[in-house]
């Protein structure tokens, strides 16, 4: 299976993002520079964290605007597997990608720190290797991470079980309801803040987030198997 | 040319962690009149004189420089002599 792990100028998880896919996931990864057009010839598009352009006026309002943006959304159009992580999160935000907005941390700092996710939804072709109702642990390492929408929106959301992550416990940042990860109502395409890249090795205190790139390799791996 | 002044602010309803926290500050300054504090953003836009630069400045607004799904914005335009 065939990764793309795009790269805003800002962007700062790429290389790890590309390291959980190549060496840990065993599959292949490409970094592709925000300044393309084309992203057919992939399998998956992954938006990784960081401070694309420097998070100005808003993060992930700039980055929208680049050119693989458009190839992204025709990703997404085509029910592929698009995951975007922290920054890569709030990007999908602002494109419409996704339903709602970023707000500043309630106690306006910024965290880093590993953090308890409850897996709320794991009918998802991110979240099948996972229990339903399962804790893990994942770090997050956002500034802004303050999830808000509307009440229609958010109950819209309960009702076609989008909401694929929520903070177990403690609610780092102040998001509404809780709410760590999301996805569009076809399920092909996956908000979250919390970093499962950085969770993929023991050694890094947690190898929670492996299991969401399985989830997506083995789902695929059903969807092409070969029958001849 | 225009000077288009842009003032974007979180909507009303929405919590403002800024404001908040400079809301705080204020009250352990003793400014005990303080209501409520919003932490907005001020932009300045110089644009060529043409008939339609109000929609163009709406556009932008709804475009790019504010976030209609938890911000509200509002501008002014001025005439100024250009260079």
């Amino acid at each position: 299976m065939k990764f793309a792990v795009v790269v805003f100028p800002g962007s700062n998880c790429d290389v790890d993002m590309f390291h959980a896919i190549q060496d840990e996931l065993g599959e292949e990864a490409v970094f592709v520079p925000h300044s393309e057009y084309d992203l057919s010839s992939f399998d998956a598009i992954l938006l990784p964290g960081g401070f694309s352009y420097g998070d100005y006026l808003r993060s992930g309002a700039i980055a929208r605007f680049a050119p693989i943006m458009k190839a992204v959304q025709e990703a997404a159009d085509e029910g592929k597997p698009v995951l975007g992580v922290c920054n890569g999160f709030q990007i999908l935000l602002e494109s419409g990608l996704l339903p709602g907005a970023m707000k500043q941390n309630r106690d306006v700092k910024f965290m880093c720190r590993n953090v308890k996710l409850r897996v709320e939804n794991n009918k998802t072709m991110f979240t099948n290797q996972y229990e339903s109702g399962e804790s893990i642990v994942i770090p997050i390492a956002h500034g802004d991470g303050n999830y808000e929408c509307d009440d229609t929106t958010w109950e819209e959301m309960i009702k076609n079980n989008q909401i694929v992550f929520r903070y177990d416990g403690h609610n780092p940042n102040g998001s509404k309801d809780d709410i760590a990860g999301i996805m569009n109502k076809r399920g092909n395409v996956l908000g979250m803040m919390p970093h499962p890249e950085r969770a993929v090795d023991s050694l890094l205190g947690s190898k929670d987030g492996i299991r969401l790139f399985q989830s997506i390799l083995i789902l695929w791996r059903e969807n092409h198997v070969v029958t001849s | 040319m225009y000077k288009i002044k842009v003032y974007v602010t979180l909507k009303q309803g929405v919590l403002d962690p800024q404001g908040k926290a400079v809301e705080k500050a204020l009250h352990t300054m003793d400014y005990d009149q303080v209501q409520d504090v919003r932490v907005g953003k001020y932009m300045e836009l110089i644009m060529e004189k043409s008939e339609n630069v109000g929609s163009k400045v709406e556009e932008m607004c709804q475009r790019l420089l504010a976030n209609p799904v938890i911000e509200d914005y509002r501008y002014e335009m001025e005439e100024v002599v250009g260079q």
